[in-house]
């Protein structure tokens, strides 16, 4: 094992340029990957935020019933994603909108904001998909006038957090197959510049797993040093965004290794796929 | 322990290299095989370490079939057989002891033991001054013996070799030919392809003889005698490269640029 780990480094020396390359190249695809994973991550980040407020809030006709409301807030209660349910009385609503509008309150009267029950819901109900459902089973009751539940700014948070995702796997993927197809040919040469090592090794019996491992270390490492760097790209990307954009959050330490082992993945497929087939014509 | 039975070999571009080609080696056996250029000495010996699979019958080598065998008997094939080129195939970047420590390395000897057997191989080649040099400045004599070092660095029970000698001026061919003698006194069966009929005239060693893919003559069965034979006198044009050697003025060796 330690020969192929000498062997695996050798080969930086012997092609630095070519390993530099490929390491780049790798750097590269995980860094483009990291960098929309990054925007997903932050677009995900304030979706729970603004998730945390998301409330459906069922307005009441006037003269309604005090009974007929206290009832439906005993049934919405009863729904199994609902977290909490109150009723907001007119004289309430009022007083939160001048509390908001502090200056401009004035421009309420008595009795213009209608009554509402406001419903929250329980995380993991609340995506765009559960919120309209439970404010539809909401809306069949007869006192309710109008219902809000902010649809419009959720779908389109949840919207861009998927483009994102897909922008970031489509461009990674097709930096990954490049890199690949980068490390197979250092590697095709590699092998082909040790052609007589490779001759020799077989023919004092050397195990085809021993002749093997030089180049599947040699991947493997480059490919980890690619993730290594991408990583460091990303946070010097977020850094400047931070500074200059908007506040946002890095990866966690885990998904950080899982880019550096996804590197390492890249590295080894690609010598793993080189090796094999170059290794037979030596 | 080498055991050729009714082999055929066919390249695809040159069809016939060997054709129902038989005979076996004994332990301890020292065997030359000789024969003009292009006979199939080389391809024999190539079917000895499993370099070629026969195309029709069977090879087997120390209990491992070319029939039967399996991707992972080839490394242990290869390494009770050692295997000596013409052409030395060093690695010219390394020492001549780096070059024979490659053997042991590559098949995994505990790191301890390499630089004692290393040592000791090259001790055993008459090459022990010499250790830190590198291929090139040895002659091709020595350079000869750093690869008879490196094919006997994982104890083989064959050592398997072909023209050795074909690249070595006389002094130097004695010299390599006294080398496989002594290891063959110690009980290494020795599988030589050679044209130097001198050589072999004088071994008083067990001969096969190959002409155009067959085998036209061994010693060992054909009525004792130790010298090759004329061509037979068989339909096929076997052709004037084969040799009567008791006749023949020795081929021996302006060739040598040691």
């Amino acid at each position: 094992m330690r020969l192929a780990i000498r062997e695996a480094l050798l080969a930086f020396r012997r092609a630095p340029m070519l390993s530099a390359l490929s390491v780049t190249t790798i750097a590269f695809s995980l860094f483009a990957f990291g960098l929309f994973g990054l925007v997903a991550l932050n677009i995900r980040n304030a979706l729970r935020t603004v998730e945390d407020r998301v409330e459906i809030r069922a307005f009441i006709a006037d003269g309604t019933g005090s009974e007929t409301t206290a009832a439906a807030l005993g049934d919405i209660g009863a729904f199994p994603e609902a977290a909490s349910v109150r009723l907001v009385t007119q004289g309430q609503a009022l007083d939160r909108a001048r509390r908001e509008l502090g200056e401009f309150s004035d421009v309420f009267e008595e009795g213009i904001l209608p009554a509402s029950i406001e419903v929250r819901l329980k995380p993991g109900f609340r995506d765009p998909a559960t919120v309209r459902a439970v404010a539809k089973r909401i809306e069949v009751y007869d006192f309710i006038d109008d219902i809000r539940f902010g649809e419009e700014w959720v779908e389109k948070l949840h919207r861009l957090r998927n483009v994102a995702t897909l922008a970031g796997a489509v461009l990674g993927l097709t930096f990954a197959t490049v890199a690949i197809i980068i490390i197979g040919s250092t590697i095709r040469m590699a092998v082909l510049a040790r052609e007589r090592e490779i001759s020799i090794m077989r023919l004092v019996g050397a195990t085809n797993g021993f002749v093997r491992a030089p180049f599947l270390i040699e991947g493997f490492l480059k490919g980890t040093l690619g993730g290594v760097l991408a990583l460091a790209l990303a946070w010097i990307a977020l850094t400047v965004i931070n500074r200059y954009v908007v506040q946002a959050t890095f990866f966690d330490p885990w998904m950080g290794a899982v880019g550096v082992l996804a590197g390492a993945c890249i590295g080894l497929v690609g010598s793993a796929l080189s090796v094999g087939r170059h290794l037979r014509q030596v | 322990m080498i055991r050729f039975s009714h082999v055929h070999k066919t390249f695809a571009r040159t069809g016939a290299a060997l054709q129902d080609v038989s005979f076996q080696v004994h332990k301890g056996e020292f065997v030359f095989i000789t024969g003009p250029s292009g006979a199939g000495k080389s391809t024999i010996l190539k079917l000895c370490f499993f370099e070629e699979l026969p195309t029709q019958g069977e090879v087997k080598i120390g209990g491992i079939s070319s029939a039967t065998y399996r991707a992972a008997d080839v490394p242990a094939l290869r390494r009770r057989l050692g295997v000596i080129f013409q052409d030395f195939r060093l690695l010219e970047d390394r020492n001549v002891e780096a070059n024979v420590a490659f053997a042991l390395e590559v098949t995994g000897t505990p790191r301890g033991q390499i630089a004692t057997r290393v040592s000791r191989l090259l001790g055993q080649v008459g090459l022990a001054a010499k250790a830190t040099a590198l291929p090139r400045e040895l002659s091709g004599g020595e350079q000869q013996r750093v690869a008879i070092a490196r094919a006997l660095a994982n104890d083989p029970v064959a050592l398997v070799a072909d023209e050795p000698t074909g690249n070595l001026d006389e002094r130097a061919t004695r010299g390599i030919y006294q080398l496989f003698r002594d290891i063959n006194a110690g009980g290494t069966a020795v599988l030589m392809a050679t044209h130097d009929l001198d050589l072999v005239r004088h071994s008083g060693c067990r001969t096969i003889e190959v002409n155009r893919g067959q085998l036209v003559f061994d010693s060992a069965s054909d009525g004792g005698s130790r010298e090759p034979a004329p061509a037979p006198a068989s339909p096929a044009p076997a052709g004037p490269a084969t040799t009567a050697p008791a006749t023949t003025a020795p081929a021996t060796t302006a060739e040598g640029n040691a």
